[in-house]
């Protein structure tokens, strides 16, 4: 294949991708079953994996897959559980505010793709300045073969120190809410006050 | 609920070493391909929270006490901070992992520091996801089978 075929073939990978995107995204917005939404939700970060991998982010793509695909997914579902299976319908009314505000946002978000950057630009803010000097001192100064890995856990080490403590911490506010009586086997909580409580 | 899902039961079994192996392999190889310790962490806890949905929690938390996973939780964090810490002791910086090694001319002292921040990583990251999973998990005891 030339090099044309090539950037052809990317293409239509891209344009496929983006709109089975859009497509999973409209679907999860009409739909009122909740499993349903749960299951797209995976999908839609399947996706978005696949079209990280197609712009060549392998440790984005990753992260989306098994954080957003999966963790994300069974935790939606064990939420879901513990609430009803159907989210309770809504009076569809038209509100011409709502519509006013929704068109104006997208007509400035579109506006504001004007000004970036090409897909893969070398002048592009993002490939200039840090990204750059990443990119040439890591050789030299971490010798890591993966630049990622060295400006996330090298560079920026302080900076996933605070990522880390974010994520006990998540896991610290869970048990908090859910956790009266589960963390000892499921232990029924009661919150009426009797004799065997109080001792 | 004993042979029921009998292909799932089956297929979570050949599959669960290889899900541990694959996160054991994303854990330690972040430095030369893809991944790191949270993708790790999130793989290894996946292969457990699998294993919780088709054999049941009760299974599961004979396998991985939640007890054990509260000590995870913190030794994950406090290994992280605990080698920044030891990077100062030895007259570097915090998290200055060339103080690990600095005779070396190759940056092992790097490579040391980053391996040993990402297992903390890891561990924290694993141990946080299956303890979110049992509590949310934990609130009802079994999926009903309608719910399937």
């Amino acid at each position: 294949m030339t090099g044309a075929e090539i950037a052809n073939a990317g293409l239509l990978i891209d344009l496929s991708l983006l709109t089975m995107l859009v497509l999973v995204a409209y679907v999860m917005v009409r739909s009122r079953q909740l499993f349903a939404i749960v299951m797209l939700s995976g999908i839609y970060s399947l996706l978005s994996a696949a079209f990280f991998v197609s712009l060549d982010a392998v440790d984005v793509a990753f992260t989306e897959a098994a954080v957003g695909a999966g963790v994300s997914t069974v935790l939606m579902l064990g939420a879901m559980l513990l609430t009803t299976r159907r989210e309770k319908p809504i009076i569809a009314g038209r509100s011409p505010v709502a519509m006013l505000v929704a068109v104006l946002v997208g007509a400035a978000l579109i506006y504001a793709t004007l000004d970036m950057p090409a897909f893969g630009d070398a002048a592009s803010p993002a490939n200039s300045y840090m990204g750059e000097v990443y990119v040439e001192r890591t050789a030299k100064e971490i010798a890591v073969p993966n630049i990622v890995t060295a400006v996330l856990a090298s560079y920026r080490g302080f900076d996933t120190l605070g990522e880390t403590m974010v994520i006990f911490t998540a896991g610290l506010g869970v048990i908090l809410l859910l956790g009266a009586g589960s963390a000892r086997g499921g232990r029924e909580v009661s919150d009426v006050e009797d004799e065997d409580a109080k001792s | 609920m004993s042979i029921e899902h009998l292909i799932l039961r089956v297929v979570i079994k050949i599959m669960f070493a290889p899900i541990l192996l694959f996160a054991l392999y994303v854990q330690f190889h972040g430095d030369y391909g893809p991944g790191g310790g949270f993708q790790a962490g999130v793989i290894f806890a996946v292969g457990f929270i699998l294993h919780a949905l088709i054999m049941g929690l009760d299974e599961t938390k004979r396998v991985m006490p939640i007890g054990v996973l509260k000590w995870l939780m913190v030794i994950g964090f406090l290994f992280y901070a605990g080698t920044g810490v030891a990077t100062m002791l030895l007259g570097g910086n915090l998290l200055g992992y060339d103080a690990i090694d600095p005779a070396s001319t190759h940056h092992a002292g790097q490579h040391w520091g980053i391996l040993l921040v990402e297992f903390g990583v890891g561990m924290a990251v694993a141990s946080t996801m299956m303890m979110i999973f049992y509590h949310f998990a934990g609130r009802e005891p079994e999926i009903r089978d309608e719910d399937w």
